[in-house]
């Protein structure tokens, strides 16, 4: 009795832990697709840069790696825009617009590097 | 690296003086923009709507004219549950005004400073930015000699569902009818008519390697359309030895009529 409730629960966690996984497959995909690149954002970051910053250069707070922002993964069918590094997938920046204010979260950008026109 | 705009990007309003068919789904939009700055071959502007109840929203879509024109051209393709599309593609009307912010992105751009071989892969309406740089070539080439032409040589491979969905057919074919360092390589993934010798299966290794310049040609390559498709051809491109930084992507995300 004790065991075929133990064996009813061991199934029933592997059944919730594969609906988890499929739903986890089927939003990854779906990520997947819509995923466009940093390129697409210049627009939104020009409501707060001076200039058009896709030709910057950004470093990846996590990996180091140093990309240009047009070249960064770009996730914006969300609520904001979260742009991620190529190389090592971690958030480099987010920005989001509310009604009154434009929010930029860059702590996964150790810098950013924009070149002066000569 | 390339230098930033300098200037601001600000919201302008532009007129529009023609809405031209390309395709059953894809219209081009000629478009009227006092004090445009001028834009580079591959940029995109974005286009914002606003409803009568004040609800505001925006697309980007790529430039299709070359910087040398005066108008300016945004090819678009209609997307059956798109906001905006829709609306540009059957709605809009010469003498009707739109918003637009541009041109936008320092990134996927090409001119002639920067050189060839030039290798282009498109799918869908991926083909605009390309094409932009295609007239772009063509037209600073224009007035140069055969050895100019030669010195960058263009090469497209241009993936469709069927032939009546490839955009700009007749515009490609009377640009490489008088340009022979222009080849147009046309891949029908659907459907094809009756005697295609051409490709008829999406974009793969192979195709990539029997159309691609050797990597050690060091071919600019730009790469655009739904985000499968570039991310498998650019990919492809790495592993048959093309720098990574030379192979410039521009994701269009899951649109639907592509190959």
């Amino acid at each position: 009795m004790r065991s075929a409730s133990k064996k009813k629960a061991t199934q029933k966690r592997a059944k919730q832990a594969k609906r988890t996984r499929d739903s986890y497959a089927h939003g990854e995909v779906f990520a997947d697709l819509l995923r466009v690149d940093g390129n697409a954002a210049g627009g939104l970051f020009g409501e707060l840069f001076a200039m058009d910053i896709t030709a910057a250069r950004a470093k990846c707070a996590g990996c180091g790696a140093a990309e240009l922002v047009g070249a960064l993964l770009v996730y914006a069918h969300g609520m904001g825009m979260v742009a991620r590094c190529p190389h090592c997938q971690g958030v480099v920046m987010r920005m989001a617009r509310t009604p009154t204010h434009v929010w930029l979260d860059a702590q996964g950008a150790e810098s950013i590097a924009v070149a002066v026109t000569s | 690296m390339t230098a930033p705009t300098q200037t601001r990007i600000t919201w302008r309003v532009a007129t529009v003086l023609e809405v031209i068919p390309e395709t059953s789904r894809t219209r081009t939009v000629l478009l009227d923009v006092p004090d445009w700055p001028g834009h580079r071959a591959g940029q995109h502007v974005d286009v914002r709507l606003t409803a009568e109840d004040g609800y505001q929203t925006e697309r980007s879509y790529s430039i299709a004219s070359p910087p040398q024109d005066k108008q300016l051209a945004l090819t678009v393709e209609r997307l059956e549950e798109g906001e905006v599309s829709p609306y540009l593609t059957e709605e809009l009307r010469p003498g009707d005004q739109l918003e637009i912010r541009g041109p936008i992105g320092g990134y996927f751009v090409w001119d002639i400073a920067v050189g060839g071989p030039l290798l282009l892969v498109g799918g869908g309406s991926g083909i605009v930015p390309l094409m932009a740089m295609i007239r772009h070539r063509d037209l600073a080439l224009s007035k140069g000699d055969a050895v100019a032409r030669h010195q960058i040589p263009a090469r497209l491979l241009y993936s469709s569902r069927r032939w009546d969905d490839i955009i700009y057919r007749e515009a490609l074919a009377q640009l490489t009818a008088r340009d022979n360092t222009l080849e147009v390589i046309h891949t029908l993934t659907r459907e094809q008519p009756d005697g295609w010798k051409g490709f008829s299966r999406r974009i793969d290794r192979m195709m990539l390697a029997e159309v691609a310049w050797p990597a050690t040609e060091k071919p600019r390559i730009f790469v655009c359309g739904p985000t499968p498709l570039v991310e498998s051809a650019a990919a492809t491109l790495v592993e048959l030895g093309h720098q990574p930084a030379l192979v410039k992507t521009e994701r269009f995300g899951p649109t639907g009529g592509t190959a």
